[in-house]
């Protein structure tokens, strides 16, 4: 898993079936200490979460399996909502 | 499995229910030397290992299934030994 920034989100209406109902977020990979590194990304979201939160998620093939639906197309999903980093 | 020394901790309320019950590691590569490498990332712990520690990881998504017996976890990165010492006499 890798730590993030929620910047915005993205609607999306035309999409692939698996992800129906799922929110579309806009990601900032960050370092331990918040800061950013490389380029965002669109992630799915599990945990509700919005702009502004430091959140856990992980990319390439386990992010599937994080949907409840896990037959799907997602690379990055957001799996947690981040309280506090002690580093 | 790669070497990682850990960094802290991540205290997370709401996840999925795949890391429920594991604690969650800020992890940095290391080479055999202890030199950094790449980017930090979290890991779920399985052994109780604890901030400064040199620890062996997986990264790797069904290797890491295993060792939590959920096959269906979205989880690739999980600590699974505390390294006591590392002998290298050889080139590295």
């Amino acid at each position: 898993m890798k730590l993030g920034r929620i910047i915005g989100s993205v609607m999306c209406t035309a999409k692939d079936p698996a992800l129906e109902g799922v929110k579309l977020l806009l990601l900032q990979p960050v370092d331990e200490g918040g800061k950013a590194y490389g380029e965002a990304v669109i992630a799915c979201d599990t945990v509700q979460a919005g702009p502004g939160d430091l959140v856990l998620w992980e990319g390439g093939r386990e992010a599937a399996l994080a949907l409840t639906n896990w037959f799907n197309t997602s690379d990055a999903t957001v799996m947690g909502i981040v309280d506090r980093v002690d580093a | 499995m790669t070497l990682a020394k850990v960094m802290g901790t991540v205290v997370a309320t709401i996840k999925s229910s795949d890391l429920e019950g594991y604690k969650l590691l800020v992890l940095q590569p290391v080479d055999p030397q202890g030199q950094p490498k790449g980017k930090t990332m979290v890991g779920l712990d399985t052994v109780q290992a604890g901030e400064g520690d040199t620890v062996l990881i997986i990264d790797e998504g069904n290797s890491s299934r295993m060792i939590l017996g959920n096959s269906m976890a979205a989880v690739r990165t999980v600590v699974v030994g505390i390294v006591d010492r590392i002998d290298s006499g050889g080139g590295i």
